[in-house]
C-alpha cells in the first residue's frame, strides 16, 4: 500500500463537518422534524458529531439511527463468506421524518442505494437527505449527495482510506494505491 | 469470519463460530420487530425444508427465517410423500435437487442423515434435528437466550434434566456449552442418562434435588411417554415422583436461574405448570430466538465456501 | 487331464509343509507332491514366487438364491468366492424360501453343481423357518447334502430346540453354528453401545446381547454334549467365554469376521451404512483380543459372513440400511496384508483359519489340505502383488465392502477346484 496523498487532518475534518452541520440546519427550518441516520461503521460517528455540532449551535438534539445495510447489499451472492450483521438500532419511527442519511465516503453509490431500500422497509419519511464526508466520484447509480464535505477527484486504482478516532485511533483521510 | 456451507452439527464448530452466529442473531432479531419483517439478503435463494420426521414448530420457525430473509421456500415432507411409495432417501432429494434449490433444511428421525445428506448433495445442508445425534439450531437459540439474560454463557451451571440418552437437543447443547466456562450436570433416570455420557465432559448426577443445586440454567427435555414408560423408568408416577421439575425443586437451583425447555411440553409431566409459566421461564423468548439463530444461519452459511465441508 | 503345478512354496500346516515343491493333480485329486515332478502332457503351471494352499473355504456366506436372485445368486457367489480364492463356501439357509428342509437343499447342491465354480455346501436352518419351535428334518436334510445347521440371521430362540438339536447331532454329527444375539438385548439397536456410538446418538447393542447368548448355549452344550460353532464373535468378552469354555474341554470353535479383524467403531462417525454390520464393529480393544485369540488359536476360523445387499437396499440412512457386508472377494487378501505380513498371525496359521479348520468343523473330506489323496482344491497367492480395492470390479452382484480403496500387497492369483482352473 502506497500513500499518495494526506488530504485532510483531524482541524480540517471538524471544520467540514461543522460547515455540514450548519448546512443542514439551514436547509431543515423545522429541525423538529429531523433525524439523523448514519451509516455503520464511520457514518454513524460522522452522524453523532453532526448531531453534537448541532445540539451545541441550535440546542436541539436530533434523533440518531444506526443503519447496518449489509442484509441489502446487492452483492450477497458473489462475496464469499458473508460479512458479520452488526444490527440496525433506529429508535424512532421514519415516517414523516427529514431523515439526513450520513456515510464517510461516497463512491458507487450502492451503499447508499442499499440504505434508501432499508430505510423505506422502516416507514415512509418526507425526504431523505444524503451527507458525505468524501466524494470521490465513480457513480455507478444515478446517486448524489446534497452535503458534501470534500469533493476528491481519484482514480479507480487509488483508494480513499478515512480514520476517525472513535474507530481509528485518530482522524485523518488520505489516498492510498495498491502496489 | 464464519465459512462453512453446512451446518451439520456443533460438535465440530469452534467457539468463535458460535459466538459469530450468535452475534448475527442478534443483529437478526430486531428485524423481526420491523414494521416490514424482511430483508433482501437472500432474495432469489430456495431454502427447501425437507422434513421426514413430524415437527411443525422447528419447520415454521425456518420457514419464517427463510422468508424474513427474501427467501424462497419449499415444504417437503417425507411421511406424505415418497417415501411411503418406496422411494429411496436420496431419489427424494435428487429429485428436489433437479428444481436447483440452494439450502436443503432436513429434519429427520435417523442420526447421521444430515452428514449423510451433505455427502451427496452440492449444495448446502442444515440439520434441523437427526436422529438422537444433533440438533444444531436449537443449542444454539438456547445459548442466545441464555446469553442474552445472563450477558454471557461463561461461568455457568447447566443442570439438563431428563430423556437425554434420546435427545438430540442435549447432546447439541453439551456440545456447545463446553466451548465455554461452564459446569454441566445431566439428570434423570439412569436408562435415560448412561455413565458413559461423562465421556463427553460432564457430570452424572442422578439425584435431581443435588443436581439443581446452585444451578444457573434449567433445562428440561421432552419425555416421549408412550414410548418410555415401562422400559425406560417404570411409570409415569414414578418418573413425576423423582424428576418432574415442580415449583419446590426449581426453588434448589439459583433463585435467578433460567428455565428452558425445547417444547413442546408435556405438561404435567416433565414439568408442572406453575414451573413452565413462572417467572423463571423463557421458553417463549426461545422461540422468538429461534427464528433469529435460524435466519442468521441460513444467512451465514449461504455465504459459505467449501473451505470446511466434511 | 493332469496338471503339474510348479516351484511354488507349499504352505500346508496338516502335513506341517512349507516348501517350494511340485504339486501334481489328476482325476481332481493330489496325486504327488515332490521336486521337479513330470508328466508327460500334463498342464503346467509355474508357480515359481507364489504360494501354494489347499483351497481356501469360506464356511460362512449368504448366497441369497433362491428368492432374492437381485442381491446375489449361487453363480455370481460362487466366481465371487473363486475371485477371493476359496475353492468351498457353505450357504446360510435363510434365503427364500428358507432352506429348511431337503428340497431346498438339493436345489442348492444341484444349482451349484451346474453354475458355480467353487464347491457350495448348503447349511440347513436348525427350525422351520428358522422360529424356533419345530425342528427341521435333520436326517433328511443331511442326506441331501447339508454340511451344518444354522439359525444364522437369528439366534436360535428356544434353548430346548438347542438342546433338541444337540441331541440329534449325537446321530447326525453335524456342527451347530450359532448366530449368538439375545435379539431383546440388541433392541433396536445399530451399532455398538459404547461412550462413541451414545455421542454419535446410534442406538446401541450391548456386549451383552452377544456373551449371554453365547453363555446360555455353552451351559446347554455343558450339560447335553455335542459341539457348538461360534459365528463371528465380535467382542473381547465374547473370547472370554470361548477360551473358558475350550479350557473346560468342551467342544466350542469359533470364527471371526475380516471385518471384525480390521475394522472398530470409530468409522460409524461417517454414518455410512457400509459399516453397519451384525453383530456390531466395536471397540479397538475388542478388535486386538479378536485378532489374538485367532492368533493363539482360542479363535478357530476366519469366516466373511458375505451378506450382498443391493446399492438401493444398502445406501439408506444408517437406521434403516440393512445389516452386512460382503467379503469374499477381499478376505484373503486383506488378512494377508494387514494380518500376516505385519507378523500377527503366521502364514500357517493363516492357512489354518482360511482352510484347515472350516473343514475339520464342516467335516468336509478332502479338503483343507493338500496330502496325496485329497481334492485338487488349490489356492495360488502372490505374495507381491499389490492390489487396491475396487468393488466395481467385483464379480459379486453386490458392492457392499467397506474396503473399497484398501490397498494389500498380497492376493489371491488362481483357484483350482479339483484340478480344474476356476479363476
Amino acid at each position: 500500500m502506497k500513500i499518495k496523498a494526506k488530504i485532510m487532518d483531524s482541524r480540517k475534518i471538524a471544520a467540514a463537518l461543522k460547515r455540514l452541520a450548519m448546512e443542514v440546519v439551514e436547509r431543515n427550518h423545522d429541525l423538529k422534524n429531523t433525524a439523523i441516520v448514519g451509516i455503520r461503521t464511520r457514518g454513524v460517528f460522522l452522524g453523532e458529531r453532526i448531531q453534537k455540532m448541532i445540539e451545541k449551535s441550535e440546542g436541539v438534539t436530533l434523533p440518531l439511527g444506526i443503519l447496518d445495510i449489509t442484509l441489502y447489499r446487492d452483492d450477497l451472492s458473489t462475496v464469499g463468506p458473508h460479512p458479520l450483521v452488526k444490527g440496525t438500532e433506529i429508535p424512532f419511527d421514519v415516517s414523516g421524518k427529514d431523515i439526513i442519511l450520513v456515510d464517510d465516503v461516497l463512491f458507487s453509490g450502492r451503499t447508499v442505494r442499499a440504505a434508501l431500500d432499508s430505510i423505506v422497509d422502516f416507514g415512509r419519511p418526507n425526504s431523505i437527505q444524503l451527507l458525505v464526508l468524501i466524494d470521490r466520484g465513480h457513480r455507478e447509480l444515478p446517486i448524489q449527495a446534497d452535503y458534501v464535505g470534500k469533493i476528491l477527484p481519484t482514480s479507480r486504482r487509488e483508494n480513499v482510506e478515512l480514520k476517525l478516532k472513535e474507530t481509528d485511533g485518530a482522524d485523518e483521510v488520505r489516498i492510498v494505491e495498491e502496489e | 469470519m464464519f465459512k462453512r456451507r453446512h451446518l451439520i452439527g456443533i460438535e465440530d464448530l469452534k467457539r468463535e463460530e458460535i459466538d459469530h452466529i450468535l452475534d448475527t442473531a442478534d443483529s437478526m432479531l430486531e428485524v423481526s420487530t420491523r414494521n416490514v419483517k424482511k430483508v433482501p439478503a437472500l432474495r432469489g435463494k430456495t431454502v427447501v425444508n425437507l422434513f421426514f420426521e413430524n415437527s411443525t414448530r422447528t419447520r415454521i420457525s425456518f420457514e419464517l427465517a427463510a422468508k424474513r430473509l427474501s427467501a424462497d421456500l419449499l415444504n417437503f415432507s417425507g411421511s406424505s410423500s415418497s417415501l411411503s411409495k418406496g422411494e429411496t432417501f436420496r431419489d427424494t432429494v435428487q429429485n428436489i435437487e433437479a428444481m436447483h434449490p440452494d439450502i436443503f433444511v432436513i429434519r429427520h428421525a435417523a442420526s447421521g442423515s444430515a452428514q449423510y445428506l451433505s455427502s451427496f448433495t452440492k449444495y448446502s445442508v442444515v440439520n434441523a434435528g437427526d436422529g438422537a445425534h444433533e440438533h444444531p439450531t436449537q443449542a444454539l437459540l438456547d445459548a442466545l437466550t441464555i446469553r442474552q439474560k445472563k450477558g454471557s454463557l461463561d461461568g455457568l451451571k447447566v443442570t439438563i434434566v431428563g430423556d437425554v440418552l434420546h435427545s438430540r437437543v442435549a447432546r447439541s447443547n453439551i456440545f456447545l456449552l463446553r466451548n465455554y466456562n461452564t459446569r454441566i450436570t445431566l439428570s434423570g433416570p439412569v436408562p435415560l442418562v448412561p455413565e458413559e455420557f461423562k465421556e463427553l465432559g460432564v457430570e452424572v448426577e442422578y439425584d435431581l434435588d443435588k443436581a439443581l443445586e446452585g444451578s444457573d440454567i434449567v433445562m428440561m427435555l421432552r419425555i416421549q411417554r408412550e414410548r418410555l414408560s415401562g422400559i425406560f423408568f417404570p411409570s409415569l408416577r414414578e418418573y413425576r415422583k423423582y424428576y418432574q421439575m415442580t415449583p419446590e425443586r426449581m426453588k434448589r437451583a439459583d433463585k435467578n436461574a433460567l428455565l428452558l425447555h425445547p417444547g413442546p411440553i408435556n405438561r404435567g409431566v416433565e414439568l408442572m405448570k406453575e414451573v413452565a409459566d413462572g417467572e423463571q421461564s423463557v421458553i417463549l423468548d426461545q422461540v422468538t430466538n429461534g427464528v433469529a439463530v435460524r435466519m442468521a444461519v441460513l444467512y451465514l452459511i449461504s455465504g459459505g465456501t467449501n473451505e470446511l465441508d466434511h | 487331464m493332469s496338471l503339474i503345478i510348479k516351484k511354488g512354496r507349499v504352505v500346508d500346516p496338516a502335513q506341517k509343509l512349507n516348501e517350494e515343491t511340485d504339486l501334481l493333480i489328476d482325476g481332481g485329486k493330489v496325486v504327488k507332491i515332490g521336486k521337479n515332478l513330470s508328466v508327460p502332457g500334463a498342464e503346467t503351471v509355474d508357480a515359481k514366487g507364489l504360494l501354494v494352499f489347499p483351497g481356501l473355504i469360506d464356511m460362512h456366506v449368504h448366497l441369497r438364491e433362491p428368492g432374492f436372485e437381485y442381491k446375489e445368486t449361487i453363480a455370481s457367489g460362487g466366481r465371487a468366492a473363486a475371485a477371493g480364492g476359496f475353492t468351498s463356501i457353505a450357504a446360510m439357509p435363510n434365503t427364500l424360501p428358507m432352506n429348511d428342509n431337503e428340497g431346498i437343499t438339493s436345489f442348492i447342491v444341484d444349482k451349484a453343481a451346474a453354475e458355480s465354480p467353487v464347491r457350495v455346501f448348503p447349511i440347513s436352518a436348525v427350525s422351520r423357518e428358522q422360529e424356533g419351535k419345530e425342528l427341521v428334518e435333520m436326517g433328511s436334510i443331511v442326506e441331501a447334502g447339508a454340511v451344518a445347521f444354522s439359525e444364522d440371521g437369528f439366534p436360535i430362540r428356544s434353548p430346548l430346540i438347542l438342546r433338541r438339536a444337540l441331541e440329534f447331532q449325537k446321530t447326525l454329527g453335524k456342527i451347530i453354528i450359532e448366530h449368538a444375539e439375545d435379539l431383546v438385548l440388541s433392541g433396536e439397536g445399530v451399532a455398538h453401545a459404547s461412550a462413541f456410538t451414545y455421542k454419535l446418538g446410534l442406538k446401541g447393542i450391548p456386549f451383552s446381547s452377544e456373551t449371554a447368548a453365547i453363555a446360555r448355549d455353552i451351559e446347554i452344550l455343558r450339560e447335553f454334549g455335542g459341539k457348538i460353532h461360534f459365528a463371528h464373535l465380535s467382542s473381547r468378552f465374547s473370547v472370554e467365554l470361548v477360551e473358558r469354555a475350550k479350557r473346560d474341554g468342551l467342544q466350542v470353535t469359533a470364527e471371526v469376521t475380516p471385518h471384525h479383524l480390521l475394522l472398530n467403531e470409530d468409522l460409524l462417525s461417517t454414518y455410512s451404512p457400509l459399516y453397519k454390520t451384525k453383530p456390531p464393529l466395536r471397540e479397538e480393544k475388542d478388535r486386538l483380543s479378536l485378532v489374538d485369540a485367532l492368533a493363539k488359536g482360542i479363535i478357530d476360523v476366519i469366516a466373511t459372513d458375505h451378506a450382498p445387499h443391493s446399492q438401493d437396499e444398502k445406501e439408506l440412512e444408517f437406521d434403516f440400511a440393512p445389516f452386512g457386508v460382503i467379503g469374499l472377494e477381499t478376505a484373503a487378501g486383506l488378512i494377508y496384508d494387514r494380518l500376516v505380513s505385519t507378523k500377527l498371525i503366521s502364514l500357517e496359521r493363516f492357512v489354518e483359519v482360511l482352510s484347515l479348520n472350516p473343514a475339520k468343523i464342516l467335516g468336509l473330506s478332502g479338503k483343507g489340505t493338500l496330502a496325496v489323496g485329497s481334492d485338487g482344491d488349490v489356492t495360488l497367492f502372490d505374495p507381491e502383488k499389490s492390489v487396491v480395492v475396487d468393488c466395481e470390479r467385483f464379480q459379486s452382484l453386490a458392492r457392499n465392502t467397506p474396503f473399497q480403496g484398501w490397498k494389500a500387497k498380497g492376493w489371491p492369483v488362481m483357484t483350482f477346484v479339483a484340478g480344474r482352473r476356476v479363476f
